[in-house]
Formats: structure tokens, sequence, C-alpha cells
């Protein structure tokens, strides 16, 4: 087992390195000086400017300003908030739960609805099953998430009043009103995730059922939901398992406007609250904390697949 | 009338990228797609002529009105007639799906190309920044472009430019890596051609299919990227209409003008759905893995 995953840990090195110099770059772009920026009111008086721009180092060689952002970033230090003044890995280790809370809901619907509408689409090829799955699924893929949650709350909240249009209360705090809050939001964002694994279930079941070991065991005189949930359905899921973990970029990504749309204080949230206060620092932090905890999962994903794959086993 | 005495002239060679695209015309639901993106092309071209009313024009006494036969779609909070600016809007939607998937090729497919024919270190290089820029979730990182670069359309477009190019770059890489192994190549080589002529005159046309599939299915992806981005207010900027400024405008008057929030939403619902379903169909005639 060893093998692959090895090779993996030793490709993420230089991928992590990327990530950071990206990141760092960001801050590249930035339009005007940064310390003008920093000094706010006092932007006027070219000693505190100067001042700032020390501290910074920002007459320093691009690659000492680098390694020295670096440093701290691997010491945990992410820099401070320009809006809030808090330690942006305070901020981040905050709101991070929040965001994980509706991500993993929105993976169990999408799991819930994507898998077993594969399945059917895929054991009932060509009727009407298959076709409506397909055009769900594809309808999936081209609803925007935000305007989807925009109708539900038009419909489910303001018509029905069955649930809250918006804001967010911690599973610590009240379990029951946390679903309550997070249903609907969760919903959105695994919208389009399901219809991902939905198409992905779909032709990894008509590959497997296809194989020989599935005429085989309808040959044993198997039921067939026997066959297609214990033979079938178990070697298509492998594949499906590794683009799980592909589609953790675009659960986050939607995570960003779900929780806007839902006014729910999640990452998302504050990674575009700082973008209308130009609040650099923690726009940087999200990025990079989203981009570890892609490569991270990226891994489980991997390792889990030697773990259920036993071909990929040996190395 | 003497018909031409001589060995029967063998028909014209098609290539198989061409066969393809014959055998769209028969794919149904791609042909449905290629009518929606068509039709929403006519209107984005057509606007000043199809728009009922002004698209930037506040009229103070037609505040939120609801949808009736002066106004179909309705009007905004402040008086503007919905319609025309969903009609304008497809200006924003489609040039930003189109343009920023242009330079995401423009980007991508050089790096694709050149990273599966050297191979080595410069593969090894590029398919490294491609993990890396990968790794960053799309839409968070084209917020974090915009927001560095400055809100506005253009910035949006480069922002979603440059977050697509890793998927044609890949797409690339794999399709050179593909076309390498025919005998042609081998040929080719062996009549002593330069590399580079290699890559462009053989390996390129090759891998045309895979990348024209890429590039239908990214403007699908692009167009809702860019609403989206609208939608945070990271685009197109007041008063100039795109449907996700629009739908973000909306939220404010969900209970007194729900109007607002419906129809920006299915035009792009079904700019994106058309990109979809042909790019589906092209991946259905034109993937050269399923004919195998």
């Amino acid at each position: 087992m060893q093998g692959p995953i090895g090779a993996r840990l030793v490709q993420l090195v230089p991928t992590i390195f990327l990530v950071s110099i990206i990141v760092f770059a960001l801050q590249q772009l930035m339009p005007g000086d940064p310390a003008v920026l920093l000094a706010g009111e006092s932007a006027g008086n070219p000693h505190v400017v100067a001042q700032i721009r020390d501290q910074l180092l920002l007459n320093r060689p691009l690659w000492v300003q680098y390694l020295h952002w670096i440093d701290g970033v691997l010491h945990g230090n992410l820099g401070y908030s320009w809006r809030l003044s808090e330690p942006v890995s305070e901020l981040i280790a905050q709101k991070l739960p929040v965001t994980v809370q509706l991500s993993v809901m929105a993976f169990l619907f999408a799991v819930v609805i994507g898998v077993p509408a594969g399945v059917v689409s895929a054991v009932k090829q060509g009727t009407a099953w298959d076709w409506a799955a397909n055009a769900i699924g594809l309808s999936g893929l081209s609803i925007p998430n935000f305007w989807l949650g925009i109708v539900l709350i038009l419909v489910v909240s303001v018509d029905l009043g069955w649930l809250p249009p918006s804001g967010y209360v911690s599973l610590a705090r009240d379990p029951l009103r946390s679903i309550e809050t997070t249903i609907m939001p969760a919903f959105v964002l695994g919208n389009a995730i399901a219809a991902i694994l939905m198409r992905h279930t779909r032709s990894a079941m008509l590959q497997a059922l296809a194989q020989d070991y599935v005429r085989t065991a309808r040959a044993k005189g198997l039921s067939e939901t026997r066959v297609v949930l214990r033979h079938a359905l178990r070697n298509a899921l492998i594949p499906v398992v590794t683009l799980g973990g592909l589609q953790l970029g675009l659960l986050l990504s939607g995570a960003v406007l779900t929780e806007q749309v839902f006014d729910i204080p999640g990452l998302g949230k504050l990674v575009v609250d700082s973008v209308f206060n130009r609040d650099y620092p923690v726009i940087q932090g999200v990025v990079l904390v989203t981009a570890l905890l892609y490569v991270l999962i990226n891994l489980v994903t991997d390792v889990l697949y030697a773990v259920i794959n036993p071909r990929l086993r040996g190395g | 009338m003497s018909a031409a005495v001589g060995p029967i002239a063998a028909p014209a060679p098609i290539s198989p990228f061409r066969l393809g695209l014959r055998r769209f015309r028969r794919h149904r639901t791609g042909m449905v797609g290629l009518a929606l993106v068509l039709g929403f092309i006519a209107v984005a071209a057509l606007a000043p002529l199809l728009a009922p009313y002004s698209p930037i024009a506040a009229s103070w006494d037609a505040i939120r009105l609801a949808p009736s036969l002066a106004h179909p779609m309705g009007t905004d909070e402040i008086g503007r007639d919905e319609l025309s600016r969903v009609i304008w809007g497809a200006r924003a939607s489609l040039a930003a799906g189109v343009l920023s998937v242009l330079m995401a090729a423009a980007i991508g497919v050089p790096a694709g190309l050149v990273a599966g024919f050297a191979g080595g270190w410069v593969d090894a290089i590029l398919s490294r920044i491609v993990d890396a820029m990968l790794a960053i979730p799309f839409l968070i990182l084209a917020i974090a472009l915009a927001a560095f670069l400055g809100p506005n359309l253009r910035n949006a477009m480069i922002a979603i430019g440059v977050t697509s190019a890793p998927g044609f770059m890949r797409v690339a890489r794999a399709a050179t890596l593909d076309t390498m192994t025919f005998d042609f190549i081998e040929a080719a080589r062996a009549l002593g051609n330069p590399p580079w002529r290699i890559a462009l005159r053989h390996v390129a046309p090759n891998i045309t299919a895979p990348v024209l599939v890429q590039a239908t299915l990214s403007i699908a992806t692009a167009i809702i990227a860019e609403a989206s981005l609208s939608f945070l207010g990271l685009g197109e900027q007041p008063p100039f209409p795109s449907w996700g400024s629009m739908l973000n405008a909306a939220q404010q008057f969900l209970t007194q003008a729900p109007w607002l929030a419906i129809f920006p939403g299915i035009a792009i619902f079904l700019v994106v759905l058309g990109f979809n379903l042909m790019g589906d169909g092209l991946r259905d005639v034109l993937d050269t893995r399923r004919r195998g």
C-alpha cells in the first residue's frame, strides 16, 4: 500500500509549494500601494506609510517577502485581518466548522440522491426512468445554485413558511434548529454534485453490468437486486469514490454562493465580506486554507481508493 | 454521352472530425442545445432591435410593476423594464462565456501540447502548476483574482479565463499523449521533420475534437461563473444589466417583487443547458474513446 500513496505524498510537496506561490503572487496584483491602503486615514503622512512599508518588508526583494510570509504561514500565522484586526487563522478557525457542516450535509444529499438515481438509470437504461434521471441530472448541472437557493426561499420560506429563509444556528447550540437552518442550503449546495455523481454512477454501472462476473452472478441464479447491489454497484462505486474527493472544490466554490444567499456565516461569507472591505490577508488565507483542504481530502480519497480496491494494494 | 472510363476514383477522404460533425446533425439533444445557443446568440446580437425599452433608463412611475402586456417580465426597483434587461443581459453572459473560454484555451492548449509533446521535466513542471491551480477551488480563486484586480466585467472574464485554463491544459495534454502513440507520428519523425513541425502539423489537428468538447462545456461553466461573480458584485457593474447582478438586486425584493428573481435565472439556466446539451452531443459524436 506504500507504493502509490508514497508517490502521491512526494507529488504533494511541489503542489503545495506552488499553491503558496500563487497565493503570495495574488498580493502583487493588488491595485495601488498596500502601505498607503493600510495607513488608511494616515495615508497622507509619509512617515506612517514608510513605517508600514518597513514593517511589511515592502521595500525588500520579493523572495525575501515570500520567505518571511511562508515562515509565518508554517508557524500558523496567516497575518492579521485589516478590517477586524484579528488573526486571520482565528477568523478561519471560527468560520470553517460552519462551512464543513454545510458541505458534509450537502455531500450526504448528493450521495443519497445521485448514487441511487444513477443506479436506477443504468439498470433501466433506455426507459422513461433513465430519461427522467438524465434530464434531472442535466438540469442540476445547468441551474446556478444561487438561483435555486433564491427560488427555494421564495417557495419554501416565503410562500409556505416551512423553513427559515436565512440565518444559522450552530450544531452545538441547538442541533434541531441547526438542521432546520442548514437543510435547504445543503440541498442547494448538494444539487450540482448529485447531478455529477448520478452521471458517473450511471456510466460506471453500465460498464459493470456488462462484465462477465455479473453474467456469472445471474447464471448462478442470484436475484436481480442482489446482482445489481452486491456485484455491480460495489465495483461501480470504486471510481465514484475518487470522484467524490475531486468534487470538494466545487463544494467549497458553491458554499461561497450558498452562504451568501442564505446569510450563513461560514468561510464563503467571510471571503465575500473581505472582498468588499479590501481585506486582502483574509482572502489570501481563505484561498490557502481551502487549497490545503482540497489537497488533504484528495490524499485521503486516494488512500480510501487503495483500501477498497484490492488491485492497488500491492503498489 | 460517354462516361469517363478509368479506375473508379476513391471518395475524397473525410477526417474523423468532419465525420463526427456530420453525425452531430442527427444527435437530437445536441441539436436542441445548438438551437438554444443560436437563439441566445441571436438575442444578444439583436438586443437593440428586440428590447422594447432601454435597459438602463429608470422610470420612477413604473416601479416594481408585476408582469403585464406592457412589461411581460415586470419592472424592477427603479422602474426599468425587466424583459429589456434580460435581453441585454445576454450580451454580458455570452461575451463572458466565450471570451474567457477563448482565453483559457489560448493559455491551456499550447501548454498542454508542449507538456505532452516534450514530456520529461517540462511536462513535470507544467503538470505541477496545473495541479496547484486545480487545488484552489475554482470560484474562490476567481473571486480572489477579481478582488485583487478590481471588480468589473473585464476582470471577471480574466479571472474566469485564468482559472479555466488548467482544464484545457489537461485535456490537450492527454490528447497529445494519445496522438503520439500513432504510427504517422513515428513516420513523420522518420522523415526528418523537426519537432515543432510534428507538434503543429501532425499533433495539433488531432487534438481539436477533445478541445472543442472541453470548450463547449467550459462555456457553460464560465457563464455560471460570470453570473456568480456578478451576483456577488464582482462582475458587470450597475447600471449595465447582467443576469447575475439582476438576481442579486432581486433578492432584496423577494416578497414584493418575486418575478424579478425568476426571469434572469431562467435565462441563465436555458443558455447553460444549451451549451451543456451541445457539449454532451459533441462528446458523443466526436469522442474517439467511445468508438474505440
